[in-house]
């Protein structure tokens, strides 16, 4: 993909291969690619998201020969399935849960590049493409989680194809659009069906672009320094084939604890009530990786103004390697910014757990202490606002603090991190 | 049209909770604090709980309730209440083929195009206690009796609420006005605001359609145990949590293996990833 091929062909069939068709040289390249020594276990994470995918499209493809997408049948099906296929309940399981395990780890993925830097130069494409997955997997795990038709997939489809329909002027025909009609309704389960089917092919497309991204300016590493010559390397296999299938590995059986002892443990109860039109599940909650952006949205109290915050919270990450003003990539030599990092995370905790309960109910227990503008002090609404606050925050932060903080003396070399004297040493351990 | 109403309105109300004044509240009293051979990661049904449980189900609910998740076989296949290793294909179990001669179900003639009934097989689906909704609500004063096949996991801490609810009946508070062909049940989640004018707090819990039913010795049990409200209502459950997830025990037993796998490997990999990377200065 990038740099000077190391690959020989050997065989007369690899040589006549090769000047027609490279994908030998091609795959031995992927596996030879010059990988910084010192990468964490943060950075196993692309390897583990990959996994991921592949059991989300494997497991999908399978469930697709037994599921109904009709909104009579859909919900009757996915039971069939956990009841009467063979290891149905077993595929269902792992898809189901699978998605949440994807979430877990994309917002690890996504963090660890914050943190250290990754979306800085020359990295900007590879990063877009990364929000771009993003975005994608948000749509798919939506519309996936509609499929089974129950109360939470009715009601949850309703809100967030009305959140679309409050966007001016265009709005309402989009949502009609979308529905395939005036309300959710089998129009809309069957679209549904078929974009989650397409999207994750769109997702391996993009992700392609992503690796392809990667392979041009290589890895970034916990220093934030680019790699100076051979001696700050080694080749990508063994060395993180074996590290990344040992995080793969950790990972495999974390997602194994919920499918097979708590299956049910990151989906809601109401979802196994099949859709009523008529009936309301109250609190209508969306899937935990949600919860943060859920809380925005209700947060402010004019409905566009949610949507648009809601857009805004994920869209500032597209501009995040211009907003950032430093000239050091890493976190790991900027304290100041760090803070500011740490508070963005309890921000996003906040608002999960602001998104997953009433807007009424009090956050803390004394029970209320008087309304403030429009809502109780003592609510969800104005812990969400706080929560949102404190994951704003952290865009102008970046801005700002590039600007003023002198960052700690960075090594001159992955190879020689050796600090100068008086220099703190890294606040994370090395992997 | 009324559907797309109804979808605004709810939408207009989630998004405008934050002006929202604060709504009146339902409330519900703690669950009964109850435990079964099946909860946990090394939890197993116990077969003859899952027998009783069915019973009760057979005698009690289902003049109401359907489970039209459940075929007769399933009362019969692997980790099922009449399950025997001599016949791996439910359809052959005596007991299923014993308990299907209680039943009719409805079909065609074939030869007049009549609507016939006919003896049920064991791969029918349970015979249901009303032909549609509306003759449910109908012989129920307006409410439907839900259909029970996934009822444990359609609701929070499903196990302890339904046993709750089942036994949790108690005559009405003084002060409280139960409209006709309610009950009142402190598990039942509600807001009982408006129907209370006693003295003090108003009390927890809702009203319920449905009157209670395991009154003791409601159904004769065949292994002699003792046919108490709270004994009933434990073998339902049992036997409800059963019906929600038929393969709970096969994913259990799977998953012990498959963790016991997992972690070998994991070891296998790191000493791996230690070998190799032991020449490695990072």
């Amino acid at each position: 993909m990038s740099g000077p091929s190391t690959y020989e062909p050997k065989t007369g069939i690899e040589r006549w291969l090769d000047t027609r068709l490279p994908i030998i040289r091609f795959s031995a390249d992927l596996l030879d690619f010059p990988t910084p020594k010192n990468l964490n276990y943060w950075w196993t994470f692309g390897g583990i998201l990959t996994f991921c995918l592949v059991v989300q499209i494997v497991t999908g493809v399978v469930l697709a020969m037994h599921y109904v997408a009709s909104a009579d049948l859909a919900f009757n099906s996915i039971e069939h399935i956990k009841r009467d296929v063979n290891y149905g309940w077993l595929i269902q399981g792992i898809h189901a849960n699978g998605a949440s395990m994807f979430f877990m780890a994309v917002y690890i993925h996504m963090l660890r590049g914050i943190y250290y830097g990754s979306y800085k130069a020359p990295r900007e494409v590879l990063w877009i493409l990364g929000v771009i997955i993003y975005l994608l997997m948000m749509a798919t795990a939506f519309m996936g989680y509609v499929l089974p038709w129950g109360q939470m997939s009715f009601w949850g489809a309703t809100v967030i194809t009305n959140i679309i329909g409050s966007l001016p002027v265009i709005g309402p025909a989009i949502t009609t659009w979308l529905w395939g009609g005036f309300a959710v309704d089998n129009p809309t389960l069957n679209r549904f069906f078929s974009l989650h089917y397409l999207l994750p092919f769109v997702i391996a497309g993009v992700v392609g672009l992503h690796i392809w991204a990667l392979h041009v300016p290589g890895n970034n590493n916990p220093t934030g320094v680019n790699v100076k010559g051979k001696e700050d390397t080694v080749p990508f296999h063994p060395y993180y084939t074996v590290k990344d299938g040992f995080a793969v590995a950790l990972f495999v059986l974390l997602f194994a604890s919920f499918v097979f002892f708590n299956p049910d443990g990151l989906s809601h109860p109401a979802n196994y009530t099949p859709a009523n039109p008529l009936v309301t599940p109250n609190p209508i909650v969306p899937e935990w990786y949600f919860l943060p952006f859920y809380a925005i949205l209700r947060a402010v109290p004019n409905k566009l103004g949610g949507v648009l915050m809601m857009f805004a919270a994920i869209g500032v990450l597209f501009v995040l390697p211009w907003i950032d003003t430093a000239k050091v990539r890493s976190m790991r030599y900027r304290p100041m910014i760090r803070l500011f990092f740490f508070v963005f995370i309890f921000g996003c905790l906040v608002l999960g757990f602001c998104g997953a309960n009433e807007p009424d109910a009090h956050p803390f227990p004394g029970g209320s202490v008087g309304t403030f503008v429009d809502a109780d002090l003592n609510s969800f609404v104005w812990l969400s606002r706080l929560g949102a606050l404190l994951y704003f925050q952290f865009f102008p932060a970046l801005l700002l603090v590039g600007l003023i903080e002198t960052p700690l003396p960075t090594p001159e070399s992955i190879s020689s991190p050796v600090l100068p004297q008086g220099a703190t040493a890294s606040p994370e351990k090395k992997g | 049209m009324m559907r797309k109403a109804l979808a605004i309105a709810a939408v207009f109300g989630l998004a405008s909770f934050a002006a929202a004044p604060a709504s009146a509240e339902t409330t519900q009293a703690p669950l009964k604090d109850v435990h079964w051979a099946f909860e946990g990661p090394f939890g197993r049904f116990d077969q003859e709980q899952l027998q009783r449980g069915y019973k009760v189900y057979h005698d009690v609910c289902s003049a109401c309730h359907s489970m039209n998740l459940m075929s007769y076989r399933n009362l019969g296949q692997k980790g099922g209440p009449f399950y025997d290793p001599k016949y791996p294909n439910a359809n052959d179990n005596p007991y299923v083929k014993t308990i299907v001669k209680d039943f009719k179900v409805p079909d065609i003639d074939q030869d007049t195009g009549d609507a016939i009934k006919r003896p049920a097989t064991p791969a029918d689906a349970f015979v249901k206690p009303f032909p549609n909704e509306y003759a449910a609500r109908a012989s129920n004063g307006g409410a439907l009796p839900p259909d029970l096949s996934l009822i444990i996991k359609a609701r929070e801490d499903g196990p302890r609420y339904v046993y709750s609810i089942l036994t949790g009946y108690m005559a009405p508070p003084t002060g409280m006005t139960v409209p006709v062909g309610k009950y009142y049940n402190p598990y039942m989640q509600g807001d009982m605001t408006s129907n209370w004018h006693g003295a003090g707090k108003v009390p927890e819990g809702g009203f319920i359609a449905m009157p209670f039913q395991l009154t003791p010795n409601r159904v004769t049990y065949d292994d002699g145990v003792g046919a108490t409200t709270e004994q009933q209502a434990k073998d339902v459950v049992a036997f409800l949590a059963w019906a929600a997830e038929p393969h709970a025990d096969e994913r259990k037993d799977l998953g012990l293996a498959v963790m016991i796998y997992l972690l070998i490997f994991t070891g296998v990999l790191y000493a791996s990833y230690r070998t190799i990377w032991r020449n490695i200065e990072h």
